[in-house]
């Protein structure tokens, strides 16, 4: 399925600097399509995030619609779009986001046992076989380093085989071999029909980009 | 895995935090059950001293001590005796609106060679008596016989064992039920095992006449039951102008004592439980806010990978519904490992008739402290999982880099 954003844009509020409000997003648009990646680059504090979060229905823009397939997300109810990003979206957040309470399988395993969904044992081996993690199945989140976490992440969203995969920094904390292992995965995802979104401020994501764009303070532009 | 299994995991995986929780739960059903038992017990005596007694009137002999010696042998169990002239029983008989009067005898057996026990013997007579019979009935098959006692349930008798006073041998043949007064602690016969016992203490050189009165004959109390319809004030203050060094004392008079300390310790521990209360319950809050804020990213994540609101106050809830369970049930077996054990000990200390409650007023006391508990974990823990769910989880995931 496609994930089309329709002139999104947001708009935050800030005392300092002349104008009251500023846009950390200004409105653009952009289709994501089964089974090509998209990159996004820019620096530090340009939006990147932000637009992000708005494509996977976590924030709500100010202005626009993000529309998967032909489902506006900002019109569902939270029960609605909850249990669409569950079954639809992958997300990978920047930052830490493998829960401690929890194994590195379970940490997997999660997204498919909050609905009714198939075993994904098998998925879950193969993916930790490819992000080299499987011999840390059984370890605590709170065992891992930086790494480690960030693998655990990517493969708890490879696992769940989502329509769109939307990726912030995934490579943040990797070093080389493995950040070519993880961009490997996701051309794999692409390759099988997934439209992929990664957000990077380093340029080494570009090599396997389809389409790439700049963001520039909000605004953003083709590369 | 359900949210239910969830929940459990993190509450398995972070013991210290769901030790810390379940502990706040846990002194809040302890406080409730063993303050409130501690309370029914107190009652519980009350009552049963109040429908063991079944006497509107109880007329002893007029000296300063015999009052006062004649309640704490009700409420304590220390011995007491006195005694007055034994006309004063037909001169009670006498006074209009008296339906029934009995006898009692008093006597303290000694902590000496002669004694099995040092022990209240209450000597009753069967034929006019309506205050120990129903309630030996309860327990006893047969008539007294001669030199035949019936124990009260905190004599260190067995059924069938002599014991010894003032050297007679006495068979005990039964038991009485428990009443948490000093009638417990009492031994009982009829009349002409008394007068026995009596003459035998005089040849032990204990000596038990009064020093002026019409006859030989003596009693220690009488029990009045006033005919229905009079007035118990008006026939009370006909048989004290009646009878000669004795004074007439109203039963509930004497209970009034007992239910106005009783009153007292009622509020104290209600006071005390309220205070518990509201401590533990400001700092369940504290701790549900120090939490909320330590598992934001956790609760923004499970959002990020699907969980709704909805489901994610669901798990919260039930956290906290499993965790006070818990909680609860260590503090009320605490508290009832506190209370039950120690009846003698609160009984002795408090000095009033102290009564363990039936089993089901035990139990739905526990349920309802285990509600109790339950429910203010539950509604610390809605709070807190209201604010939550609001909270935006793309902001907390961006917070966090
Ligand atoms: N909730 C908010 N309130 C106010 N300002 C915000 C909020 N969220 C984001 N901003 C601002 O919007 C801008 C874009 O933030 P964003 O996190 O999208 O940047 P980014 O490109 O992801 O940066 P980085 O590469 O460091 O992660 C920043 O200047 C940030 O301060
Ligand atoms: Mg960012």
């Amino acid at each position: 399925m496609m994930l089309r954003a329709e002139q999104i844009s947001k708009q935050y509020f800030r005392r300092t600097g002349g104008a009251n409000y500023f846009h950390a997003v200004k409105p653009v648009s952009l289709e994501l399509q089964p089974g090509t990646v998209t990159v996004l680059c820019g620096r530090s504090g340009s939006g990147k995030t932000t637009l992000l979060h708005m494509l996977s229905g976590l924030l709500r823009p100010t202005e626009g619609r993000v529309l998967l397939g032909e489902t506006d997300l900002y019109a569902l109810s939270d029960r609605e779009l909850s249990q669409l990003r569950n079954r639809f979206i992958g997300v990978v957040p920047q930052g830490r986001s493998v829960l401690d309470t929890l194994t590195v399988e379970e940490n997997i395993l999660l997204p498919g046992t909050l609905y009714a969904a198939p075993d994904r044992r098998e998925a879950a081996a193969r993916w930790m076989a490819r992000l080299n993690i499987e011999a840390l199945a059984q370890a605590r989140a709170s065992e891992l380093s930086g790494g480690e976490l960030r693998r655990t992440a990517i493969a708890r969203t490879m696992c769940a085989a989502p329509d769109v995969i939307l990726a912030d920094e995934p490579t943040g904390d990797l070093d080389d071999e493995n950040t070519a292992l993880v961009f490997a995965c996701f051309r794999e995802a692409a390759a099988q029909g997934a439209a992929v979104f990664i957000v990077s401020h380093e340029s080494d994501a570009l090599q396997i980009a389809d389409r790439a764009f700049r963001m520039d303070a909000g605004e953003m532009n083709p590369l | 895995m359900k949210t239910v299994s969830l929940a459990l995991r993190n509450l398995l995986r972070k013991p210290g935090r769901t030790a810390a929780l379940a502990a706040l739960t846990a002194l809040l059903a302890f406080s409730v059950f063993g303050g409130s038992i501690v309370v029914r017990s107190l009652r519980h005596g009350l009552d049963s001293l109040e429908s063991r007694l079944g006497a509107d009137i109880i007329v002893v002999p007029s000296s300063a001590q015999s009052k006062v010696s004649f309640q704490n042998m009700l409420l304590q169990g220390t011995t007491g005796a006195f005694y007055m002239d034994a006309a004063n029983l037909d001169r009670v008989r006498e006074v209009d609106g008296v339906a029934l009067a009995s006898p009692q005898l008093f006597l303290a057996s000694l902590k000496a060679d002669c004694c099995s026990v040092k022990i209240q013997v209450i000597g009753f007579d069967p034929e006019t008596d309506f205050f120990i019979r129903p309630w030996m009935e309860e327990s006893v098959s047969r008539e007294l016989g001669e030199l035949d006692v019936v124990v009260g349930c905190k004599v260190e008798a067995e059924v069938g064992e002599i014991i010894r006073i003032y050297d007679e041998r006495c068979k005990v043949i039964g038991r009485l039920a428990a009443t948490g007064t000093g009638l417990d602690t009492a031994v009982y016969c009829n009349m002409d095992t008394m007068k026995t016992l009596l003459q035998a203490a005089e040849a032990k050189g204990v000596s038990h006449k009064v020093s002026s009165g019409d006859s030989d004959e003596q009693v220690s109390a009488i029990y009045v039951k006033v005919r229905e319809g009079c007035d118990i004030g008006e026939v009370n203050s006909k048989i004290q102008g009646h009878t000669r060094k004795a004074s007439a004392v109203r039963t509930k008079s004497m209970l009034t004592d007992v239910s106005d300390s009783l009153a007292g310790i009622s509020s104290t521990v209600t006071l005390l439980i309220a205070a518990v209360w509201v401590l533990a319950l400001v700092i369940l809050l504290i701790a549900f806010v120090m939490i909320a804020n330590e598992r934001k990213r956790e609760f923004a994540v499970l959002r990020l990978i699907g969980m709704s609101r909805g489901m994610l106050s669901g798990m919260i809830l039930k956290e906290s519904a499993l965790c006070s369970l818990a909680g609860g049930l260590i503090g009320i077996l605490l508290a009832a490992l506190a209370v039950f054990p120690f009846t003698t000990l609160i009984e002795t200390s408090l000095g009033l008739p102290y009564l363990r409650p039936e089993t089901g007023v035990i139990v739905t006391t526990g349920l309802l402290a285990l509600a109790a508990a339950v429910g203010i974990g539950s509604l610390a823990a809605s709070w807190a999982a209201f604010r939550l769910s609001r909270v935006d989880p793309g902001t907390v995931l961006r917070e966090g880099n």
